[in-house]
């Protein structure tokens, strides 16, 4: 059973400790939404669990492969505050180098990920050329071509039209119907099916 | 490998297209070369003496004007986040990183050195040594760099920290390369001086992009 297991966990920032002995387990259809207030460690926990920072203690695995496995590392696909576009390339290679580096060997097109989020003629577009809502879409856009389980999303509906923030939840909710997982922080209610909450 | 291949291409691409961050640098050697023979004597004997002394103290110095640049952009955009939570190797991402970065740095210094040997009156046996050594020695510069590079990631204005961590493990190869090319000129052997500096490649080659990666991941934290 594929179930992403976080085991007393803990975190400090400075001289903070944002939490400690944080547990939960997650299974698949089921979306986790992080509330707390700014600066409560929502985004620490996210990165902990995307594998680039380690935690104070505990350890998190998933099918029983930890945090910085390959396997692990194949799962998830992670979506922080930064857009992760370089300015200098166009939507289409921004967004086919990112699947890449998260292990897209599938093959699946790019174009018609662009084409789904309706930035079809920003295709040879420089990302520098792009609005805020644009270059979120965009980074959006490879979730359509990930096969990871494990969306991590840090504050996904920042800076999204109304449109865009109810495709992104039908996609969400896609996602999680065919056995995926998501994690998300948002400080905006959300209207998304399985929903669980865990505040910080 | 692929994953070698597609980063590679990509920085190419992003420098091409932004080419001020590598033609500076390029354009700072060829200038402060230039310089020398009017401030100190435009007299073929003491070029010619201090000519190799010049060429690598300027070209090392260019090098270390470019690192700065080497992670900085990725860092900032966030696209080095995606390539430390990546289940490729990141060394083997940081090493194509590394190589675009020496294709357009250390190879260019290369194909100029012999225009700056000539100007600085060297003659065409120590040019063809000068131009050995930075074969050698430039992607040493490269590698070693990484390093102090990915140490500082994310610190601001972080440009004599960087010269202060990388310069004194620049020192050898200044040494070794300078050395070979003025004992070439008295017809000396110079084997030496390049087996030490093959061997600083290989060393660099085999540590630095693994020691790069753990840095970076550690400055990412």
């Amino acid at each position: 059973m594929s179930r992403l297991i976080v085991n007393d966990l803990s975190c400090q920032r400075g001289y903070n400790e944002l939490f400690d002995n944080l547990s939960f387990e997650l299974s698949p259809g089921e979306i986790l939404r992080i509330s707390g207030a700014n600066g409560s460690g929502k985004t620490s926990l996210l990165k902990i669990l995307a594998g680039i920072s380690p935690g104070e203690s505990g350890n998190v695995t998933f099918n029983n492969n930890p945090t910085g496995s390959i396997a692990y590392q194949s799962d998830i696909f992670y979506l922080g505050h930064l857009p992760a576009l370089s300015p200098e390339l166009h939507c289409k290679e921004n967004l086919d180098y990112l699947t890449q580096l998260n292990g897209n060997n599938t093959g699946r097109l790019v174009d018609d990920a662009l084409a789904n989020i309706g930035l079809k003629n920003y295709k040879y577009e420089y990302a520098a050329n792009l609005s805020a809502g644009q270059k979120r879409r965009v980074v959006l856009a490879a979730l359509f071509v990930t096969q990871a389980k494990i969306w991590l999303l840090d504050e996904p509906f920042t800076a999204l039209d109304a449109d865009g923030i109810k495709s992104l939840e039908n996609q969400i909710t896609t996602h999680c119907e065919n056995g995926g997982l998501c994690i998300l922080t948002t400080h905006q209610d959300s209207k998304l099916p399985n929903l669980r909450t865990l505040a910080l | 490998m692929k994953i070698y291949k597609k980063t590679l291409v990509r920085d190419l691409k992003m420098a091409l297209r932004n080419p001020s961050s590598f033609l500076n640098p390029l354009l700072f050697f060829v200038i402060a070369i230039s310089l020398f023979p009017l401030a100190i004597s435009p007299e073929t004997h003491t070029l010619s003496n201090i000519g190799p002394g010049v060429i690598w103290v300027t070209c090392m110095l260019s090098v270390l004007l470019s690192l700065n640049a080497l992670f900085h952009y990725d860092y900032d955009n966030g696209v080095l986040e995606q390539m430390v939570i990546s289940p490729y190797s990141l060394s083997l991402m940081l090493l194509a990183k590394i190589t675009a970065h020496w294709l357009l740095t250390g190879l260019p210094i290369i194909l100029l050195s012999p225009l700056m040997g000539m100007a600085l009156f060297l003659d065409i046996d120590s040019i063809y040594i000068l131009m050995l050594t930075l074969l050698l020695a430039t992607p040493s510069l490269s590698l070693i760099g990484a390093i102090g590079a990915s140490l500082i990631v994310g610190v601001k204005n972080s440009g004599m920290l960087l010269s202060l961590l990388t310069l004194p493990l620049y020192i050898p190869i200044l040494i070794f390369a300078t050395s070979a090319v003025s004992q070439a000129q008295f017809d000396l052997s110079i084997s030496g001086q390049l087996y030490f500096l093959a061997t600083i490649l290989l060393i660099s080659l085999m540590t630095s992009p693994f020691v790069s990666a753990i840095a970076l991941k550690i400055s990412l934290e």
